[in-house]
């Protein structure tokens, strides 16, 4: 009973403190917000509009039709008309454009002609984006109007399940989630500890009845209140800007949520063992916090990074929840399905908190 | 090991790497006393202290502190003693109740004693006017008072105190120290470290600690009575002639200057102190007066810490 009222005394001290603290307090509701705000409208792989330059040497009505054709498909905006190949790479290597459409004058002659290429794009192939979606426009047919058009076959009809509008913050904001919790959680608890020891009140701390898990637990009750108030936070704005779904349960939700917090408060305890300043544990944290974005599958898809990139993202608990978070908000998972991560997750707090009460209760040797 | 002292230890030392903090430390502190600890900077204070509280595990030697050796029963110690960090640890972005508040709950104080108990240390500490201040925003004085009200609060028996009063001001320290003595008079033993002469003057014994080692031990009567050495002041014109003078003479141990004037210390194997400085002064053309005085700590504390070369000079 002493114990618990300890850990209370704690938890209370910390919650005052934080009422007090308005940098912390409002990065509470800063950070994701802002999170989202950018992520979701900033990072879009639809791609449109991109800025085009037409060299068309033939001067036919077919070429002038296709080369409309290219400006209706929304994903070319055709800024400028030029003469000679030489011209549209000028307009790409000065960064004005980043296809180049060159069309031959024997391009009529081409067209028919199943054997050679009938129009030419240059792409500015240094963002792999835009000469992605540029090969989608090989597709495109052509052909004289007054001909039929070649049957196309379509070997492979696809279906995009869990989110048919292709909306690229549906799946962001479930990853996103992932990245801000780890982002606020591990920091909030590195500094707050590491906080103590530089203002000198660990030293008084430790020469109280109060033991390292007293003193562990009840300063990270407050963070993980704060940390599920995240998660509403950045389910509510998801909803209301982006229309993201949560398709599974929300309990579900909350309860991987609730174990990733973990998994993050005892990686943060762990960094607080290790700085002797806020300042270190703000480096750590962001040493942490760079992986967690490249690697957990948040921004490029997990299956697609080399195997070596692959390892180090299983060991990140961002990796876990990521894939938790899509699962339940997209594809309608119940945990029982995605239990293994659920595991990991568990695990990696166990040891995490270990190791970060063995470092503690040495600190002053 | 008796139950006549609150602190016993044999052989406690601390190193660092290569650096012996504390080499070889006994130590016996009478329950019911102050018991000050004087020394320089780096000369071992705090970390004894930490060792004695368990912060610090010792390289060698054991201790037992309240009848409990340490640091294998630290733990269950720690509700017994009370401690006194010499930078300010409480916490600055809470208020001075809530400061205490805390503690008592940290402490286990029986919840319905909590407002009785902080009521009267905010009385007895002065500090009434400042409950509801922050605490980061008060005085160096008030900041040391809220801090041993709060090493207080749950009546330890032995008090640690590492340098309390070096960051408040004359008037403070003499109110901090009125304070001591009611607690010691009460029964709690207290050990507390110093640089100030005249608060090592105050305790019941002290110990000086000179890089790791205690040099001297005892009453300061005692260690006043037993310096070994002859002291003689020397009020000269011109200060700085008379050190030049007699600083580098073989029989001279130290030269001290206290504003115009010279505390010169002779070994007391050397006959007729007084002659021989005033010849020496004499020879070198200096006009001054001389008489035998007795020693003050401060000369124990220079005859302590000089080497055995400048000792035995």
């Amino acid at each position: 009973m002493k114990s618990l009222s300890r850990l209370l005394a704690i938890t209370k001290k910390e919650v005052r403190q934080l009422r007090r603290d308005r940098l912390t307090f409002g990065m509470i509701v800063g950070i994701p917000v802002l999170q989202i705000l950018l992520f979701g409208y900033a990072i879009n792989t639809d791609v449109r509009n991109l800025k085009t330059a037409v060299a068309d040497q033939a001067e036919t009505h077919l070429s002038r039709q296709f080369i409309a054709e290219l400006g209706e498909s929304q994903v070319m905006d055709i800024v400028a008309r030029v003469d000679t190949a030489g011209e549209l790479e000028d307009l790409l290597r000065a960064g004005k454009i980043s296809v180049g459409v060159l069309v031959p004058p024997d391009f009529e002659r081409r067209v028919i002609d199943p054997g050679r290429a009938a129009a030419q794009l240059l792409v500015d192939g240094s963002d792999p984006t835009i000469s992605g979606i540029a090969n989608q426009l090989r597709i495109m047919p052509v052909a004289f109007d007054t001909n039929l058009q070649q049957e196309r076959v379509n070997n492979i009809e696809v279906r995009p399940y869990y989110n048919p509008e292709r909306r690229t913050p549906v799946n962001v904001i479930p990853g996103l989630t992932a990245i801000i919790l780890t982002l606020t959680m591990t920091m909030f608890t590195a500094v707050a500890i590491v906080r103590e020891r530089e203002r000198g009140n660990l030293e008084l701390l430790i020469n109280t009845p109060v033991s390292s898990a007293e003193l562990m637990v009840g300063k990270v009750i407050p963070y993980i209140v704060i940390g599920i108030i995240q998660i509403a936070l950045i389910l509510v704005v998801g909803d209301l800007l982006f229309q993201v779904p949560v398709r599974g349960s929300v309990v579900d939700l909350y309860l991987a949520a609730t174990v990733f917090i973990a998994a993050n408060l005892s990686l943060g305890l762990v960094i607080s063992t290790a700085a002797k300043t806020q300042f270190q544990a703000m480096q750590m944290t962001i040493f942490l916090i760079l992986p967690s974005i490249l690697l957990s599958g948040f921004v490029f898809p997990f299956d697609g990074m080399p195997l070596i990139a692959r390892y180090l993202g299983e060991l990140l608990p961002a990796t876990h929840f990521v894939r938790l978070a899509r699962g339940i908000m997209l594809r309608d998972a119940a945990l029982l399905d995605l239990y293994p991560e659920l595991v990991v997750l568990g695990v990696f707090t166990v040891v995490a908190m270990t190791v970060a009460a063995l470092r503690f209760t040495k600190r002053l040797d | 090991m008796g139950p006549d002292y609150a602190i016993e230890a044999r052989g406690l030392s601390k190193h660092f790497g290569d650096i012996r903090a504390v080499h070889e430390l006994d130590l016996s502190v009478p329950r019911g006393q102050i018991y000050g600890f004087l020394g320089p900077n780096g000369s071992g204070k705090s970390t004894t202290i930490r060792m004695l509280c368990g912060l610090l595990t010792p390289t060698e030697g054991d201790a037992t502190v309240l009848g409990t050796p340490i640091p294998g029963s630290a733990r269950r110690l720690k509700p017994r003693i009370g401690y006194m960090t010499q930078k300010f640890s409480l916490f600055g972005d809470l208020t001075v109740h809530e400061n205490l508040q805390f503690i008592a709950e940290i402490y286990s104080v029986p919840k319905n004693e909590h407002g009785a108990r902080i009521d009267e240390l905010l009385e007895k500490y002065d500090l009434v006017a400042q409950r509801r201040q922050m605490a980061a925003t008060m005085s160096g004085g008030q900041k040391q008072r809220l801090a041993l009200a709060c090493a207080v609060l749950h009546h330890p028996e032995l008090l640690l105190l590492d340098e309390p009063t070096s960051a408040v001001d004359p008037q403070s320290r003499r109110d901090f120290w009125a304070n001591l003595f009611r607690l010691a008079e009460a029964g709690t033993t207290i050990l507390v470290s110093t640089h100030y002469m005249d608060e090592a003057e105050r305790c019941h014994r002290l110990a000086i600690l000179d890089r790791g080692v205690k040099v001297a031990d005892g009453t300061p009567h005692d260690l006043q009575a037993t310096t070994g050495m002859h002291i003689v002041e020397v009020e000269a014109e011109d200060p700085y002639a008379a050190q030049a003078a007699l600083h580098d003479l073989a029989w001279v141990a130290s030269v001290t200057q206290l504003g115009v004037r010279l505390r010169v210390l002779v070994p007391e194997h050397h006959g007729e102190p007084v002659q021989r400085v005033e010849a020496a002064l004499a020879g070198a053309g200096v006009a001054a007066r001389t008489r035998l005085s007795s020693a003050t700590l401060e000369d124990v504390f220079v005859a302590v810490t000089m080497d055995a070369a400048e000792r035995s000079a």
